[in-house]
């Protein structure tokens, strides 16, 4: 049955090889891109990593790069800040949410529900932000001035952020096989005993990569992070100190840097991207060890 | 089929050149070369990508460098045209300026604030942190939201050109990038005091935002007084050339100043000059 192979599935090997080259060359390209964007930013970042040394960016006494600080530090405090705090909303609403649509909300509420959280996941970041800024940092001003903050920033993330948790989780909730379920109802254990006993192990890894899927986007995430965080460089002390992220940090400025302060800008972003690297090394190790 | 190395070798060789072919052979039969002030680069490299494409071969290289790198380099012939964002000072009567547009910013605080007025000090003490209450300036009993601009924007060197501070020394609770962000950040924080561009301003109170300008020094903050040059927080931004402009550098310098560009003036939330 050889000629089968040939003539049904692959109808000729000339076929086999364009593709075989089309996904190369398409492999090429992204790989190529990459590699591009981390070159361009060390090439960009170079003059100053040329006569400033790298403890600078750690011990300077502040971010003024027009009067030669350049502390990094606060920043870097103030993306992980924002981005944990924003994970440490969204992993249980979002696990919640999928819970609720794929076992315990009656078909019909479960589809406008995940309609509803798709529509989420679909609204651009500056609107997010432009809410923020008109409607959440007000209300936080009422309460403990000057409104912009941590914790209006945490919100807004966590809100973007969201949907990420929630479809991804659905995914693999929905990926759990059905005999498991089955065995669970024949040995008698109630819907929560199911939920936490198969359902949770059998899911973990889809919802592992939901959350480093959504850590990635929070540590990026630039305009409505810019709009409510008040982007006072310092190393928050409460909830309420304004804060700037790395990324904030470069939309600020670019638009007006030059020379040295230019530089010291894209250094930053190549700390995030150091940042989004780490967590995506963290997230392969995860991958590795989740049976142990 | 080649073999298979070479085959990657072409196709990465290949793909380079593709990614560089536009900066080769693209050799313009005019050049000038602008430099100076990063305030007013932004608004002469829109003007000149306009310039360029009304006259065909014409290419215009601005760089910057800050307003004394314009005035070096036009002294010394490496640059055509200089920027400076100020007037030119007494010693540097060899240089011919010609203003493109002016530059004003208005202090801004919330439209429900009662306070009418704020001095040179006040505005100062507050910037500083000195004064944290607007009670004692006047106002209600509530904590002042100082609001600041990021760094390296023209706004911010302007306020600090007239406050005498330095960036570090101001002690800012929110800070914003661009015009429209800080007067959305005004509106909606009763007890926010801001700086922004004057055009900037007066456009949203046109359009209902809940802001108030406020006079400084006695002189109301309006886009007129600025082109009056009355207004204290305000300047002019200049092209400078060496000699009497002739020929493709005079042609630039008068499109700059002409009608055609008072959009692109306007866009950036500078005064366009009148010029006839």
């Amino acid at each position: 049955m050889t000629w089968l192979k040939h003539s049904i599935m692959f109808p000729s090997v000339f076929t086999d090889k364009l593709l075989r080259w089309v996904l190369r060359s398409g492999a090429v390209v992204s790989a190529l891109v990459m590699a591009m964007i981390m070159l361009f930013l060390l090439v960009e970042s170079w003059p100053v990593f040329q006569h400033l040394s790298l403890t600078r960016f750690i011990t300077d006494s502040s971010w003024h790069p027009l009067e030669d600080a350049y502390n990094l530090m606060p920043m870097l405090s103030g993306t992980l800040f924002a981005s944990i705090g924003a994970l440490f909303l969204a992993i249980p609403l979002g696990i919640a949410s999928a819970i609720f649509i794929v076992y315990y909300a009656s078909p019909r509420s479960a589809l406008l529900y995940r309609r509803l959280i798709e529509l989420l996941a679909g609204i651009p970041s500056v609107v997010f932000g432009f809410w923020g800024l008109t409607t959440l940092v007000p209300l936080i001003n009422q309460f403990h001035p000057p409104g912009a903050s941590l914790l209006a920033g945490i919100l807004v993330l966590t809100l973007m952020i969201l949907p990420t948790i929630a479809l991804t989780a659905y995914a693999a909730f929905s990926a759990v096989p059905n005999e498991y379920m089955r065995s669970a109802a024949a040995l008698g254990l109630s819907r929560w005993g199911m939920i936490y006993g198969v359902v949770f192990p059998a899911a973990r890894t889809g919802i592992v990569a939901g959350v480093i899927l959504a850590a990635g986007r929070a540590l990026g995430e630039t305009m409505a992070v810019l709009m409510v965080a008040g982007n006072v460089v310092q190393h928050a002390e409460s909830l309420f100190d304004p804060i700037r992220t790395l990324a904030a940090n470069i939309a600020l400025e670019m638009a007006y840097a030059m020379g040295d302060h230019r530089s010291v800008l894209f250094v930053s972003g190549l700390m995030l991207m150091l940042l989004v690297m780490t967590l995506s090394g963290l997230a392969g190790w995860l991958g590795k060890n989740r049976y142990a | 089929m080649c073999a298979r190395n070479k085959c990657w070798v072409i196709f990465v060789v290949f793909f380079i050149i593709v990614s560089i072919w536009p900066n080769i052979g693209s050799a313009a039969s005019k050049k000038l070369i602008v430099t100076g002030s990063s305030t007013v680069a932004p608004l002469v490299s829109e003007i000149a990508r306009r310039f360029e494409s009304m006259n065909n071969g014409v290419r215009i290289d601005v760089q910057t460098g800050g307003s004394s790198r314009g005035i070096n380099d036009v002294r010394n012939g490496i640059a055509n045209i200089g920027m400076v964002s100020r007037t030119l000072k007494s010693n540097e009567t060899d240089l011919q300026a010609f203003p493109i547009a002016l530059d004003g910013i208005s202090v801004i605080i919330h439209a429900s604030n009662p306070v009418i007025t704020l001095n040179q000090q006040q505005i100062i003490d507050i910037y500083t942190g000195r004064l944290t209450n607007w009670k004692s300036v006047g106002g209600r009993d509530a904590r002042i939201t100082v609001v600041n601009k990021a760094e390296g924007r023209s706004t911010l060197e302007l306020f600090l050109d007239y406050s005498k501070l330095k960036n570090s020394e101001m002690k800012p609770h929110i800070i914003i990038g661009d015009n429209p962000q800080g007067i959305k950040t005004v509106a909606g924080n009763t007890d926010a005091i801001g700086y922004v561009s004057v055009g900037a301003a007066e456009f949203e109170i046109n359009y209902g935002a809940p802001i108030k300008l406020l006079p400084l020094d006695g002189v109301d903050a309006s886009v007129a007084n600025v082109r009056r040059g009355i207004f204290p927080l305000s300047r002019s931004l200049n092209l400078i050339t060496r000699t009497a402009p002739q020929g493709l550098v005079r042609d630039f310098i008068e499109f700059a100043r002409s009608t055609q560009v008072h959009d692109l003036v306007e866009a950036q939330y500078y005064v366009p000059v009148s010029v006839h």
